[in-house]
């Protein structure tokens, strides 16, 4: 049962990785990136990752898919971008020939580091199977949050403000009277 | 058919693998595409590589860090697609169509 829903999920990972790399219309590219989303959501509910899947499919499906969408309709680049065209001369096989050995490198190390990896080392993981409590994983993901890593989620509130005042910033119209904009 | 399916149970290494395999796609796809909606979406797909990476981690080590850790990079990420659409959006009305090779001098 989970090798199957491993290898679904796997399927929709790769093909809407791919489909974004591919596919020469960017909307196509936005839905195929939501296909690969949804892939990473389901391996996240399958490690056990249940807050994470719910915040992946909410902020990144739902919000951040949308903005791109949003942009490429606002700006009207809807159109198909003509893909035969190679700017550079042998960039594509370069690119593709960096990709395998890109590939070949962190396989090779993900194999033989599997066995360094001690299972079990860390402080323990909730499991809602084991505890009996389908809100283990919340519970404990929040009381690492607000505890240990309390400073961090604060700096992050900063961030998300400084986010939030730059691209009001940056998406103001010029000022037409030649002042400061 | 069910004694393959009850034997071979998904390891750790073979969600190592599929995020590299993604990671991967999404580098080629920076480095091929010249598109830069499309080139964030790409980066967006090595951050996903990187998110399945430290869980997959946090559940082999038992440990809830991870997880935490891939909570902050998806609001970075959110951050920075945030940021990053906005200054795509202030280029692209200067100069309607530019693609990435277009914009190799920063001046306006």
């Amino acid at each position: 049962m989970e090798l199957v829903v491993f290898i679904c999920a796997a399927a929709m990972v790769l093909g809407g990785a791919l489909g974004v790399v591919v596919r020469s219309h960017p909307v196509h590219a936005a839905l195929s990136l939501v296909l690969t989303l949804f892939g990473v959501a389901v391996l996240f509910v399958a490690q056990e990752a249940h807050f994470l899947a719910a915040v992946q499919v909410i902020v990144y499906a739902g919000a951040i898919v949308v903005l791109f969408l949003f942009v490429i309709m606002l700006l009207g680049v809807d159109r198909v971008e003509d893909i035969d065209v190679e700017p550079i001369p042998v960039q594509r096989p370069l690119a593709i020939i960096v990709g395998i050995g890109l590939l070949s490198v962190l396989v090779t190390a993900v194999v033989q580091a599997s066995s360094a990896v001690v299972a079990g080392s860390g402080s323990g993981l909730d499991d809602a199977t084991v505890t009996g409590d389908n809100d283990s994983n919340v519970r404990q993901i929040a009381r690492s949050l607000f505890g240990d890593y309390v400073f961090a989620f604060e700096l992050v509130s900063v961030l998300l403000v400084v986010a939030v005042v730059a691209t009001v910033l940056l998406s103001r119209r010029p000022d037409k009277t030649g002042g400061p904009r | 058919m069910t004694a393959v399916l009850a034997i071979a149970t998904p390891t750790t290494t073979w969600y190592l693998v599929l995020a590299a395999m993604l990671f991967t796609v999404g580098a080629v796809g920076v480095l091929v595409r010249r598109n830069p909606l499309v080139m964030f979406m790409c980066i967006e797909l090595m951050l996903n590589a990187v998110n399945l990476t430290f869980v997959a981690l946090a559940k082999r080590l038992g440990d809830i860090s991870g997880q935490t850790t891939v909570f902050f990079v998806m609001v970075v990420a959110a951050a920075e697609v945030v940021v990053g659409l906005g200054i795509v959006v202030a280029i692209l009305r200067r100069r309607p169509g530019a693609t990435a090779d277009d914009l190799a001098e920063l001046k306006g």
